[in-house]
């Protein structure tokens, strides 16, 4: 039987002024699934995702969370957004507040979870990211990984269904790229529903269950990881996946 | 020298009369200052095209005139309406007049805080104002310290100006004591000094501040 269905896109476009950024997606990402988005620098990768989670808001088209189409006019997207978690390419922790502060802000004020409770959860989600030791510093003592760990775990403290991840390891001094995709392994492990726009090949083949290729707003091609990368079958594929080898 | 001196010891009683109200009237005009820069800082940034017109017309008044003109036209104007004395006349028209300039002030260090910060706060289910206000705002008023405390001081030499519709701060009450006694030199003197000492102080305590916020970031 197919799993449940987190995550569904029908035909969604998206431009900004006369730039056509994306075309007619179809995209369907299963519950406890890791979608990897692969594709050139431009190619709407990153609209794509911020569509999935409305910091765009889309033109055309549908998205669906758990079966349920979600529109502006209808629903509250502050709610939404709640479900779905973002983890961005350059951190964009709050310096202005220490790393427990950065995990509990968003559960105290937007879900009112109790102080005390929140200060627990958000403990045990930054020992869960091997962070025990920096509750009470400011981020900007941490190393890039340590960074990007605790905004995977500031992410997780608001319990989303599905996790969005922007090119988490390419702000990353190379050593530090493997612990954060670790803990990104682990999360998949445990069944969080992801999607992942990275250009680390090992990890997409490793953790991915699935991997799409865009180009110029459009996919491509979607498969396997082993289908897509070693028997690809548009040449666009086979041309970017040559290109980045 | 022990001319001054003696006259400095002498005068200080009514000169710390003149301090006072020059401290309050800088205190009120100030936080009023600030809470009209807020308010027209967030209408400037704001995405709603009249808004803006409204902060740019206002920034552009008071930026295009001198202030005596706008104590001058703003005490006769009011009292035009109601009876209000000169020092709330005077507060009113500093915080008017700092307001445009703290409005710039506070807009520019809201703009300078990167976007992501924004996204990071809304894709956690935070409502822009709540990002605004929580994530955005602290952030901002830090970086904005340093040029606040200036536009403070210049707020505290500016209330000078409140003696002209009477008010007997520090500038007004050397006024007086110098054409009493056409000492003028003396007590203009003086009061240079108790400025510049208020002024001291304020620097010294805007450094602390921006030292201490200095250490969380
Ligand atoms: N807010 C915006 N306003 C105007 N153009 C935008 C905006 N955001 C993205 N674009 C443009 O849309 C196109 C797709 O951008 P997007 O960031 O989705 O690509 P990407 O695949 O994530 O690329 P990269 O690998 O460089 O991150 C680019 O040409 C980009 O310049
Ligand atoms: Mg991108």
């Amino acid at each position: 039987m197919a799993n449940k269905l987190m995550v569904q896109v029908e035909q969604l476009n998206k431009s900004f002024g006369d730039l056509h950024v994306l075309r007619n997606v179809d995209l369907q990402v299963e519950e406890s699934n890791v979608v990897v988005l692969i594709g050139a620098s431009g190619s709407g990768k990153s609209t794509l995702l911020r569509c999935l989670n409305f910091l765009e808001i889309k033109d055309e088209g549908r998205i669906f969370l758990e079966g349920e189409q979600i529109e502006k006019e209808t629903h509250n997207l502050n709610e939404i957004r709640q479900r779905v978690g973002m983890v961005f390419q350059h951190f964009n922790l709050f310096p202005h507040k220490t790393v427990l502060e950065n995990v509990i802000e968003a559960p105290i004020l937007v879900k009112k979870t109790p102080k005390k409770q929140a200060i627990d959860d958000g403990k045990a989600l930054l020992d869960k990211v091997g962070l025990a030791d920096k509750y009470h510093v400011y981020p900007s003592t941490l190393s890039g990984g340590q960074k990007q760990r605790v905004a995977i775990a500031r992410s997780l403290a608001m319990k989303p269904e599905v996790m969005l991840f922007d090119e988490p390891t390419s702000a990353l001094d190379p050593e530090l790229v493997g612990e954060v995709l670790n803990t990104m392994k682990e999360l998949a492990d445990e069944g969080m529903t992801m999607v992942v726009v990275t250009h680390e090949m090992g990890f997409a083949r490793e953790v991915g269950d699935w991997v799409v290729y865009m180009h110029d707003g459009k996919i491509v091609e979607y498969g396997r990881p082993e289908e897509l990368f070693d028997q690809p079958k548009e040449q666009r594929t086979k041309e970017f996946l040559s290109s980045i080898l | 020298m022990s001319h001054f001196f003696d006259v400095f010891m002498v005068s200080y009683p009514i000169f710390l009369e003149g301090l006072k109200i020059t401290l309050y009237l800088s205190a009120a005009s100030l936080i009023m200052a600030f809470v009209i820069g807020l308010f027209f800082a967030i209408l400037k940034i704001s995405s709603i095209k009249p808004l803006q017109w409204i902060a740019d017309g206002y920034i552009w008044l008071i930026r295009g005139t001198p202030l005596i003109v706008q104590i001058f036209v703003l005490y006769y104007g009011i009292t035009e309406i109601i009876l209000i004395d000169a020092f709330w006349a005077g507060a009113i028209g500093l915080a008017i007049h700092s307001g445009a300039y703290i409005a710039e002030i506070i807009r520019g260090s809201i703009q300078s805080i990167a976007k992501g910060q924004m996204e990071a706060g809304r894709s956690l289910g935070m409502t822009k104002l709540q990002t605004m206000r929580r994530i955005i705002l602290p952030q901002a008023f830090r970086r904005a310290i340093p040029s606040l405390g200036n536009q403070f001081i210049i707020g505290i030499k500016d209330s000078s100006l409140v003696s002209f519709i009477g008010a007997q701060e520090l500038f007004g009450v050397s006024s007086s004591l110098g054409s009493n006694s056409f000492d003028f030199l003396t007590f203009y003197s003086i009061a240079a000094v108790y400025y510049l000492v208020i002024v001291l102080v304020l620097s010294v305590v805007v450094n602390r501040i921006e030292k201490r916020l200095a250490k969380s970031d």
